[in-house]
């Protein structure tokens, strides 16, 4: 089991971070989805292709460190079709499709992954996906589909004929929504549909991103405890914050120990997978919801205004928390695994 | 010899040299001297400490490796456990040559049983503010005062103390660290009964009881620094290790509830689950610190962090434990009754968990600390203690 980064991994984190600070800093963040940004993330780190086999012009990494780049992603807020495309990489490396994946790892084709069931009829898909990750950002939707018995995967061009989108208005302002109705809309058949693997990825990388999220949330507060005054103080001297931001120091190590763990488990141990997926969602996203509304509430009366990023945090934290459903599921899922 | 080598040789030592029966009260501690000796003739006591004072001069993974094989047994050093864990890497790191020379050796063979002599009744948290007075006398000191918590002094041999050299200045800056002969008669040791009922440690007194000044820890009035050392240890010693392995004889463990309890019941259910996620944050957790420190990144504060959330993970599976079983829980003798009254230990030993949470707010996320009325007061005008 790996629970410390590489070398590697660090200068991967440390690249990303960079990059964000510099190109994506929070003040841009409420502007949206900025498209130049994206490419260069893709273009000038390469971090579309990361997961993708080196074949398909992917540098090949493993979900560790796709892990390490979603951290910061999330800790930036960064608004955009990374994660969604990342969900769909990830899908693809069960059923790997040269020309999509190639198409990713050169940055040209954003993507977005559903998880409900199209009914497919002659090459054709139909169904209401009322919640689609970046669904108006993305190019092409990769979904399940149904023609008789055997399930398949399936890739949809979403600029295609058939398609209608409806951007939704968000909770979290810095990611993008929208309801996807397809009405006989061309589809390619990339495979058979995995039996698993795919959701528990995607759980996991979830959780690196609110791994992030908690990160910075957490960062922030305590920033700001060492240079606010109450009272004559700093409020960080006072143990009734001190001991709160103690509190949320000791979930976020134990976040991030639960997210390097179930990325080796994805990359190395695939039998651990499904238990480590579910332990991922149930902790990490319990606790990154709590970290950021705690960063919320200790930076005062600021921490509730429109203008202030403490919001920012605690709504992505919300909407990442019950993106993947509600998140009763993995602790379900949890009681089925360990046969209780 | 490489790592699967040393494996090799550690399991097939443990498993021939281990004994199995229960230890009869009565020659629990001879017997325990034999084995650590065994053991330390082995090369299995003391692995890492260096080889100059008595240790093996081995790496992290040796000692690692040594664990993995030897949590598969119980082995009879508990009497030792403040010695390896916390006296003896002070002597280490700390102590003059005379000292490392005299004193290493013994306690990794079990000769000698070691103790720690720094809490008082009006000391706890604020360990700093302690009143047990070494006056000098020639080339010896005088030791008057009183300690409590002191885990094994019944069986101690030596202690390590922490008094107070100097009233005149504030309270850090006047204390120094002692090597004190429990068997003197000025020592007298009376056991202290814990909320379970057991007495696991013991009141300290001392009477005029006289230390040579070569068994002086560190410089005078520089106990503090030393004593910093020590209790580092100890909270990397106590959270050390915990939830690597199995839980499985814990009487309120997943697996230990899941035997016991109805789990056709969705509620019971849910409960075992948010036990399994705790338990499973915490271990992680652990086993990554100890990854870091494997490839030389030292925990520091951090460790308070898992002792921390140590103590809270037994308080929370002690009371859900208890909750889930319903009445028999309240027999005394039920596994649950002991594993509820035990459970606040770990909450106060070591460290409260607001003083955790202290250290970890200070030193992890460098938070101002809190304005201080103590550090620079002359010890002599301090208010200490417990004042009406």
């Amino acid at each position: 089991m790996k629970l410390v980064l590489s070398q590697e991994q660090q200068e991967l984190r440390a690249a990303v971070r960079d990059f964000l600070r510099a190109a994506s800093p929070l003040p841009k963040v409420r502007d949206g989805y900025d498209p130049q940004v994206y490419a260069r993330l893709n273009g000038e780190l390469g971090l579309s292709g990361l997961i993708v086999p080196e074949e398909y012009g992917g540098a090949g990494a493993g979900l560790s460190e796709l892990a390490v780049a979603l951290e910061e992603t999330g800790a930036a807020l960064l608004p955009g079709p990374f994660l969604a495309t990342a969900f769909a990489a990830l899908a693809l490396t069960q059923v790997p499709d040269k020309e999509l994946q190639s198409g990713i790892a050169e940055g040209r084709v954003a993507a977005t992954l559903s998880t409900t069931e199209l009914s497919l009829d002659g090459g054709a898909v139909s169904g209401t996906l009322a919640q689609v990750l970046s669904g108006s950002e993305a190019d092409v939707l990769v979904a399940p589909a149904r023609d008789g018995d055997a399930p398949v995967l399936v890739a949809v061009e979403l600029a295609g004929p058939g398609v209608s989108r409806t951007a939704l208005e968000t909770l979290d302002l810095t990611r993008d929504q929208a309801t996807i109705v397809l009405a006989g809309a061309p589809a390619r058949v990339l495979g058979p549909a995995p039996e698993s693997g795919v959701f528990e990825r995607v759980c996991v990388a979830l959780a690196a991103e609110q791994l992030g999220v908690m990160r910075a949330a957490l960062d922030a507060i305590v920033a700001y405890a060492k240079i606010r005054v109450a009272f004559g103080r700093y409020i960080g001297s006072y143990q009734g914050v001190k001991h709160k931001l103690a509190d949320m120091h000791c979930k976020l190590e134990q976040a991030e120990s639960i997210v390097r763990y179930a990325a080796w488990a994805a990359d190395e141990s695939p039998e651990e997978l499904p238990e480590a997926a579910a332990l991922a969602q149930a902790y990490v996203g319990r606790a990154c919801f709590e970290v950021a509304r705690d960063h919320l509430l200790l930076h005062g009366g600021i921490g509730y205004t429109w203008e202030h990023d403490a919001h920012l945090f605690y709504k992505r934290a919300k909407a990442d928390e019950v993106l993947l459903g509600p998140p009763r599921i993995h602790r379900a899922r949890l009681a089925q695994l360990l046969e209780l | 010899m490489n790592l699967a080598e040393y494996r090799h040789a550690a399991a097939h030592w443990l498993r021939e040299n281990v004994p199995t029966d229960d230890y009869p009260e009565a020659d629990g501690i001879a017997r325990a001297k034999e084995f650590m000796a065994k053991l330390y003739d082995a090369g299995y006591s003391g692995i890492t400490w260096p080889k100059q004072w008595g240790g093996q001069g081995l790496t992290q993974a040796e000692e690692r490796v040594f664990a993995e094989e030897a949590r598969h047994y119980v082995l009879p050093t508990y009497v030792f456990s403040i010695g390896l864990g916390m006296t003896g890497p002070t002597i280490v790191d700390r102590g003059s040559d005379a000292l490392r020379e005299r004193f290493v050796r013994p306690l990794l063979r079990g000769e000698e049983i070691w103790c720690q002599l720094f809490s008082e009744p009006g000391a706890g948290s604020d360990v700093a503010s302690l009143q047990t007075r070494a006056v000098r006398d020639g080339d010896h000191w005088i030791v008057n005062g009183q300690k409590v918590w002191t885990s094994v002094a019944h069986h101690a041999d030596w202690g390590l103390l922490l008094a107070r050299t100097n009233v005149d200045v504030p309270k850090h800056k006047g204390l120094t660290m002692f090597v004190i002969d429990m068997h003197h008669p000025g020592v007298t040791v009376r056991p202290l009964k814990d909320m379970s009922g057991r007495a696991n440690f013991n009141e300290v007194f001392f009477d005029n009881v006289p230390i040579p000044d070569e068994h002086r820890v560190g410089e005078v009035d520089d106990g503090w620094s030393v004593a910093v050392t020590t209790l580092l240890h100890e909270r990397l010693s106590i959270s050390a290790g915990v939830g690597m392995g199995g839980q499985k004889d814990h009487p309120a463990s997943v697996e230990a509830l899941r035997r016991a309890l109805d789990t056709s019941d969705p509620l019971v259910r849910d409960e075992l689950v948010e036990l399994h996620i705790r338990t499973r944050a915490l271990a992680l957790f652990n086993q990554r610190l100890a990854q870091e420190t494997k490839a030389g990144l030292f925990p520091g504060a951090r460790g308070s962090a898992a002792k921390l959330l140590l103590a809270e993970l037994t308080l929370y599976q002690a009371d859900l434990a208890t909750r889930l079983a319903g009445p028999e829980a309240a027999l005394a003798d039920h596994p649950l009754a002991r594993a509820i009254s035990m459970a606040p230990g770990m909450a106060l030993g070591g460290g409260t968990n607001e003083i955790m949470r202290n250290i970890v707010g200070d030193r992890v996320l460098g938070l101002p600390p809190e304005p201080r009325v103590d550090k620079t007061v002359p010890f002599k005008d301090l208010k200490v203690g417990t004042q009406a």
